[in-house]
């Protein structure tokens, strides 16, 4: 209903649709569009890097600005890009997948949003005020609390801002799994998509709070003038090294295992075959989920905890290969014999498996930690982590964005220029960054503004900078497919890909905003797959045809986003002027006021009635 | 179930707190959520349990710390705990009268700690020059003890917004998971009393 | 509604249930008062270090159980998904204890 209103009202009712919305596929659009934005900032700041490094002793930017860049490249595409990225791709898919109307907690849903939205503006704002922050994207004390101006705590309250959007969302999805499932979709019939998002969320769960207090507490160091880091007054800085990755290894599964279970659900659907060992799938799944907690130190190795620590973590990191190997041979093996249709999105799986791999083996290599001594703080580590990343994470959201696409926004994406964007992306991505394994090998620092000449760095870093403009290039391709399509792509069928098996392709695409016209039962492992063998058209229903309870909109999520924005303002120039204690009193205000409202305001949602529904059904937007 | 139904219910259920989708959602989610709240404490204990040595040489926890206040407020908030078993006890007797004592019994409770907590803090800053800048000791013991402090008065809030405002209408579908959350919330605060209690003061008086 | 048609026996049925689980809930408490006496008294009388502190760390963990099992209500049907996240939560509250106490580089 509400899009339709909206358009016939113009483009402020749509904003304010936007603003106020709690519709899963709606947020679902903030997300793309909020983190594809910051994508494309992330990257210019790489190529911004990369033109920086392309000769020796260049001087494109001073050095104080180049930390910054390293620092908010860092920054920006963990948890402003991957994240928001990755919790589109959940919002449009998991409610779908599993037969719900919408997530658990819709408005909650839409907070986490907001939250999320308004502290990467704040970490970005920065740009203006003075400087970003420039410690690195591990903000590693002392270096971080010494950093003058204001950078790092624009980081600090960022962070901790959009870190809260993320935990709620976690909650949000984790009952939303276990509690909106439809009747006869058992754990074991999942998704592998869904299985996955529901191991990720239960990472969020554990991690962020580590990184909740490690931010406070280098909140409290650098503007209360407390003591945690500083070893004067008997703080100590290691504290802070573990908290961060006590948060920060998880974090990288909690990147990766999204896209793990889109990447089954890919294969299998392009191969036309169910997938080879979903139990032992979803165990892997699992078992990398528990084992993710289990080695954050293998970032400590150089810190000096001793022999003993150093090998249990090393022994605990190379087991992570075993349960990730299991995925590999199982992707395999359900395209072995398959009915393979090379789509786009197929083709960003299949380079992801190759390209994973090797950073799984050169994982393996740095959880050598008597090696890692060699390898630590070089171009080795750069070149590791960015296979793992680019080519695990980034080819999972490009792949998933092809895949989905239909079901997203009703269009195919162009599948020509899906290719197309594909090849220099690829080959881009390889030049750049398989060099700097060897750069890193031949002694080539990470973060350093400079290489010297002579050092028989200059060809490596040439190749790597070529590269980077390829995977440039790549992406603006992607980018003008996405508005190609938006204008000449026709609307896609229900079944968008004609080889669907899970349950988000039994209904329209774009589905209308209650999903499921009757709650579907599931019959079996990929259900819209067994009811097209039993020779049906769809799903069965679970339910007769009634009328439908919605979560009603809300702009209070804004609002608290927007009270935790002016109130982190507050906090970080209270520092140099007491009279910033007003915005932090305000802006808290906003915050608690909107919290009472909520909690004093009863919200019921409201029902779309069955003769509403069965216009929607004559109109053929929904079945 | 009609929003009629869910307000104004002719007769409560057993569990009225899981009667709706909406409560068992707010049960399992505030469950799920309790268990990231257990990390966040971990790391604030932790992070005291690595500091709580470095005292500058002045002000060790032996030095400062006195049992008597310490146990009077153990008391209070244990207290609080089983008086808001009680009000959940009548909750699911469908007793909203009775609930509302009980709770308010436990929000009176829950202000005495804050106010010796209060009392507590004040008293190192001036007695003993003990503040939150003196040490990295002094910094993790506010950190952690005030972290648990801002939670009880939060928990104090939120019960007592939940109190007024359904204080004319009684008890329904809607507000049952509200007040049972709210203090599942109030034991978990125990929950971590216990372990600053047994910590931070006893291990830290035994040195 | 299915629950109106509920028979008055029913009810009473419930109700002693609930009067139960109160006695369970009142002993519970009991316990817990008694610990918190032994763990002060313990630390008042200057008990011997090392038996002291692990005891003191027993005492709080049977404490805690007692919370979260009967004033909880985790012993009740339905808690198994809390009961998960708990331990998994339990679980990294650990690892990270153990770490900040052996692995902080003195």
């Amino acid at each position: 209903m509400s899009t339709a209103v909206a358009q016939k009202r113009g483009l402020g009712a749509a904003i304010w649709d936007y603003l106020t919305t709690v519709d899963h596929k709606k947020i679902a659009h903030l997300y793309l569009y909020a983190g594809g934005l910051f994508f494309l900032i992330g990257g210019l700041e790489a190529m911004i890097i990369r033109i920086q490094l392309m000769k020796p002793d260049n001087n494109f930017i001073s050095a104080g600005l180049y930390n910054e860049m390293i620092t908010m490249h860092g920054t920006t595409m963990i948890f402003l890009a991957a994240m928001p990225l990755i919790f589109a791709l959940m919002n449009a898919v998991v409610p779908l997948q599993i037969g719900a109307r919408d997530v658990a907690f819709p408005f909650l849903n839409s907070l986490g949003f907001w939250l999320f939205l308004f502290g990467g503006l704040m970490l970005n704002v920065s740009w203006f005020t003075g400087g970003a922050p420039d410690a690195g994207w591990t903000n590693y004390a002392p270096l971080s609390t010494t950093s003058p101006g204001h950078g790092v705590d624009y980081y600090v309250m960022g962070l901790q801002i959009s870190g809260a959007g993320t935990l709620i969302g976690g909650i949000n999805f984790l009952v939303t799994i276990v509690n909106m499932r439809a009747p006869g979709m058992t754990y074991m019939r999942m998704p592998l998509f869904t299985w996955s998002v529901f191991v990720t969320s239960t990472l969020i769960l554990f991690a962020f709070p580590a990184l909740t207090v490690g931010l406070f507490l280098m909140m409290f160091d650098r503007m209360f003038g407390s003591a945690f880091f500083d070893v004067g007054l008997g703080g100590n800085a290691i504290i802070w090294e573990h908290l961060f990755w006590i948060f920060g290894h998880p974090e990288v599964y909690i990147l990766i295992l999204p896209l793990f279970g889109a990447f089954s659900d890919i294969f299998s659907t392009f191969s036309k075959k169910r997938l080879f060992g979903y139990s032992a799938m979803v165990f892997a799944t699992v078992l990398i989920g528990f084992l993710g907690f289990m080695v954050w130190a293998h970032h400590m190795f150089t810190v000096g905890m001793g022999p003993i620590a150093n090998s249990i973590f090393a022994v605990a990191t190379m087991a992570i290969a075993v349960p990730t190997g299991i995925k590999i041979f199982n992707w395999l093996f359900t395209m072995w014999g398959g009915q393979i249709k090379m789509t786009a999105a197929m083709l960003w799986s299949v380079a992801f498996i190759p390209s994973f791999t090797i950073g799984g083996m050169t994982g393996v290599m740095l959880a050598a930690a008597a090696a890692d001594y060699q390898y630590h703080d070089t171009y080795f580590v750069v070149g590791h982590f960015h296979y793992v990343i680019v080519g695990g994470v980034v080819f999972g959201i490009f792949a998933a964005l092809h895949y989905w696409w239909p079901k997203m926004f009703g269009i195919k994406l162009n599948e020509k220029l899906g290719k197309l964007a594909f090849w220099p992306f690829f080959v881009g991505f390889h030049l750049t960054f398989f060099i700097q394994h060897f750069l890193g090998l031949m002694g080539m620092p990470r973060r350093y503004w400079v290489f010297l000449e002579g050092q028989g760095l200059e060809t490596g870093n040439m190749i790597s900078t070529v590269g980077a403009f390829f995977m440039a290039i790549g992406t603006l391709i992607f980018v003008y497919n996405v508005i190609y399509s938006a204008k000449k792509e026709k609307k896609a069928d229900g079944d968008a890909w004609g080889t669907g098996r899970t349950l988000e392709w039994a209904i329209p695409s774009p589905p209308p905003h209650y999903n499921f016209v009757q709650t579907p039962l599931v019959r079996g492992l990929d259900p819209l797959w067994v009811e097209k063998m039993d020779g049906k058209e769809g799903m069965t229903p679970a339910e007769p045809l009634g009328d439908i309870h919605m979560p009603n909109a809300s702009f209070l999520p804004f609002m608290m986003s927007l009270g935790t924005f002016i109130a982190g303002f507050g906090f970080i120039y209270q520092v140099d002027n007491k009279a910033w204690l007003i915005a932090v009193f305000a802006g808290m205000g906003i915050l608690l006021g909107s919290m009472l409202v909520r909690s004093v305001k009863d919200d019921l949602g409201h029902h779309i009635h069955k003769e509403e529904i069965e216009e929607d059904i004559k109109k053929g937007v929904a079945k | 179930m009609s929003h009629e139904d869910v307000l104004n219910p002719t007769k409560l259920p057993h569990d009225p707190e899981k009667a709706t989708l909406e409560g068992k959602n707010k049960f399992l989610a505030f469950w799920f959520f309790l268990g990231g709240e257990t990390v966040l404490f971990a790391s604030l204990f932790g992070t005291y349990l690595a500091l709580n040595g470095s005292t500058q040489g002045e002000n060790t926890p032996e030095h400062l710390f006195g049992l008597e206040l310490v146990f009077i407020m153990t008391m209070l908030l244990l207290t609080s705990s089983l008086t808001s078993v009680y009000a959940m006890y009548h909750m699911k007797n469908h007793d909203f009268g009775k609930m509302q004592k009980w709770l308010g019994i436990t929000v009176a409770l829950g202000f005495a700690f804050l106010g010796f907590e209060i009392y507590e803090f004040y008293h190192y800053i001036h007695e003993y020059g003990f503040t939150f800048r003196s040490s990295a000791f002094g910094s993790a013991f506010y950190t952690l003890v005030g972290f648990h402090g801002g939670h009880v008065l939060f928990g104090l809030s939120w019960i007592v917004t939940l109190m007024i405002r359904n204080q004319k209408r009684g008890l329904n579908l809607y507000n049952a998971p509200k007040f049972y959350i709210a203090s599942l919330y109030w034991h978990f605060i125990d929950v971590v009393w216990v372990f600053i209690f047994t910590v931070v003061y006893l291990m830290g008086k035994v040195g | 509604m299915a629950y109106n048609s509920k028979p008055a026996h029913h009810e009473e049925y419930q109700r002693k249930q609930h009067r139960e689980e109160m006695k369970h809930q009142v002993l519970t408490f009991a316990l817990m008062i008694l610990f918190t006496f032994i763990a002060f008294g313990m630390v008042i009388m200057e008990v011997d270090t090392y038996f002291i502190i692990p005891t003191l760390i027993i005492l709080a963990i049977v404490q805690v159980a007692f919370q979260l099992y009967y004033f909880m209500h985790m012993k009740n049907k339905g808690h198994d998904m809390p009961a998960l996240m708990m331990y998994g939560g339990a679980a990294v509250a650990l690892l990270t204890i153990i770490t900040f106490t052996t692995l902080i580089w003195w």
